[in-house]
């Protein structure tokens, strides 16, 4: 009941903040999931401390979303630049591969490969983009389709297996009784958001997204503004290749990080960030994130098969992308003026 | 005899490129390897292809168009589970053939239509037609389903291939894909529809002021997409003899990266359709020389297409920046 209480409250709260921002429409979408499994789902809210860990369904949301979430961070700023990175996926898995190699040799080493290799990924393709002139799409496919194979190299077609207390702390820790994956989330999301919105380099970003020339006139550095977030994009894929690798305490270079760029990219999305570029909601993109994850949690817990569980993944990507397009509005708003589905809404 | 018009002009660049990949990597192979050069290898090379090219094709129109179509490993799968339980209700192939065929047309059309309509991002929109067609692939079976019917064992694989000597024969796919090729070439370069296709991908607000029917055109490329994505599964049915909702995941991009090897650019408006060919029989061609070889792993496939993405790209962004 106390549990009921604070998780309404909090969303009564944050909903009404956000009443007339862009983060309503993901927010109003996550209650009303939440809602639904409340009464329809039997233990999903419940929740038990075992060992000074919580331990339920919802804190199971938190940790398997991190690995979406931290990638969502990054891929907010490639989205908002006009671009998009297909590739955080496979990079997950090189980083994943590099860490588990190193892990034998020491800790700090392993942690530093892993994130340093990821930096170098994000380099490549931010460099594709901007000194090549590279479509993003095309140039971050390239590593896309080479990346596994990479990671396959490291390995050496292997499943690396390790123990080191330390990196498995990595994905399954604990902090303050939460997972340790949520702490790092948050971490990441404080720094991301100081950076875009508590200096100048989030305004360069949504103004290189909105009119690239423009902003070049204007004195931008716009291909640097764009490489940078391709390598921020890299190494938030690089921290969520090792923890899904601490996850499983190996490395598997096969599936690490499979389809979770597209995952990714659709928590942008749903977060109210346009595929079109500029404005950008950082926190949507969490919000996002989090609303992917308990959909498949929703499903697993209602006995769906894994396999089928990409159908209504497919119905959220098309919802989503209809109620942003401002035509399928225009023609809502024809329908009914009642509906405050006006330019306010949706980013 | 005007010389000018012997030069290659810029955009026939990268397939001259492909072509040139094509036959070192063909020959280098014969050095190398006792039995390269036989013409079983070149036989299968197209008919193991096959399911990819007709697919690649697809993809092929799509790019042209100025968009991208993610569904085609999921749609391909789909198809083949489809013909199979189909198939293993009673229905006989020549039924469940072009049922098959008709669901990934109509599949291509919803798509297009979606993205016509209300103007949505083709990325987004084939995103979610890969999930859909994912997860309704494991509706239908959600295993491996063989297909036991007398049509494909004798007809498809005695009966409609040529049978050169007592062992060796061209499978019917190879014939498939190649006769696919040749009509979507012809469509592509000379028909109304193709020069359609190609205006719009250069410039989709010049096309509609020049009186292009736009939106038709976009939805009947989506279609043929859809259509060709199916008629890759049926070609895979025949070559596998079965079918499964887990396979070919990734294949839209061995499709993709296939059309950019044979010059078509991705941002739309230039292509060509046997340089799609050539950039199947290159990917075909990677992955039989690393079986020949033995030690050599099969991720090194991985790397290679994508090392050779990596140059094709950048050809075309060179030589395209100076048509420009």
């Amino acid at each position: 009941m106390i549990i009921d209480l604070f998780i309404w409250g909090g969303f009564a709260a944050l909903i009404w903040i956000n009443r007339r921002r862009p983060l309503l429409w993901p927010l109003l979408a996550l209650a009303l999931l939440l809602l639904f499994n409340r009464f329809a789902t039997p233990g999903f809210f419940g929740l038990e401390i075992r060992d000074g860990r919580l331990f339920g369904t919802l804190v199971d949301i938190l940790n398997q979303g991190s690995k979406v979430m931290l990638l969502a961070l990054g891929m907010t700023l490639v989205i908002a630049t006009g671009g998009v990175d297909l590739s955080v996926g496979a990079i997950m898995a090189i980083a994943g591969a590099v860490m588990a190699q190193l892990a034998g040799v020491s800790v700090p080493l392993a942690i530093g490969g892993g994130l340093g290799v990821a930096l170098l990924a994000g380099a490549w393709n931010g460099l594709l983009v901007s000194a090549f002139r590279i479509q993003p799409i095309i140039a971050t496919l390239i590593l896309m389709v080479a990346g596994r194979g990479i990671a396959q190299l490291v390995t050496d077609g292997q499943i690396i297996n390790f123990e080191q207390p330390s990196l498995v702390f990595l994905g399954n820790g604990t902090l303050f009784g939460l997972p340790f994956t949520l702490a790092l989330v948050l971490v990441m999301f404080a720094l991301t958001a100081w950076l875009v919105r508590g200096t100048a380099l989030g305004l360069f970003i949504e103004s290189v997204g909105d009119n690239e020339t423009a902003s070049r006139f204007t004195g931008l550095p716009a291909q640097r503004v764009k490489f940078l977030a391709y390598v921020f994009a890299g190494f938030c894929a690089g921290l969520a290749g090792l923890v899904a690798a601490a996850n499983i305490k190996s490395a598997d270079a096969n599936h690490a990080g499979l389809y979770l760029e597209l995952d990714a990219i659709l928590a942008v999305v749903v977060g109210g960030t346009a595929l079109t570029g500029g404005r950008f909601q950082l926190a949507g993109s969490l919000v996002g994130a989090l609303l992917i994850q308990t959909l498949s949690t929703t499903l697993y817990a209602r006995n769906v098969s894994a396999d089928i569980a990409p159908v209504p993944k497919a119905v959220v990507i098309l919802a989503v992308c209809l109620l942003q397009s401002p035509v399928f509005r225009a023609k809502l708003a024809g329908l009914g003026r009642f509906l405050p589905l006006k330019k306010g809404g949706v980013a | 005899m005007n010389l000018a018009k012997l030069r290659p002009s810029p955009q026939t660049i990268p397939v001259f490129a492909s072509v040139g990949v094509l036959i070192l990597l063909y020959l280098g192979g014969c050095v190398a390897f006792d039995n390269f050069g036989s013409l079983r290898v070149l036989i299968n090379l197209f008919g193991d292809n096959a399911f990819l090219g007709v697919a690649a094709v697809g993809v092929t129109f799509v790019i042209l168009s100025g968009g991208i179509d993610l569904s085609v490993g999921a749609l391909v799968a789909f198809t083949g589970v489809f013909v199979a339980s189909l198939i293993g209700h009673g229905l006989h192939p020549l039924v469940a053939i072009p049922l098959a065929l008709a669901f990934g047309a109509g599949f291509g059309a919803l798509m297009g239509t979606l993205i016509h309509l209300f103007a949505l991002p083709p990325f987004l929109v084939t995103l979610g037609g890969m999930f859909l067609a994912r997860g309704l692939a494991f509706v239908v079976h959600s295993e491996s389903l063989s297909i036991d019917h007398p049509f494909y064992g004798e007809f498809i694989s005695q009966t409609l291939s040529v049978q050169i000597s007592r062992k060796l024969s061209i499978p019917f796919t190879a014939f498939a894909l190649i006769a696919v090729v040749i009509a979507a070439s012809v469509l592509a370069r000379w028909s109304r529809f193709g020069r359609n296709v190609r205006a719009i991908g250069s410039s989709e607000s010049s096309a509609r002021l020049m009186g292009v029917p736009v939106g038709s055109t976009k939805i009947l490329v989506y279609t043929l997409g859809g259509f060709l994505s199916a008629l890759g599964g049926i070609v895979a049915t025949f070559y596998m003899q079965s079918g499964n909702p887990a396979s070919f995941v990734g294949l839209e991009l061995d499709a993709i990266a296939a059309a950019v090897i044979g010059g078509t650019l991705l941002r739309g408006g230039v292509g060509f359709i046997p340089g799609t060919l050539v950039g199947v029989l290159i990917l075909g061609l990677i992955q039989t020389l690393i079986i020949f070889q033995g030690s050599l792993n099969s991720w090194w496939t991985r790397i290679a297409v994508g090392g050779l993405l990596f140059v094709f790209i950048m050809l075309q962004q060179i030589t395209s920046r100076r048509s420009a």
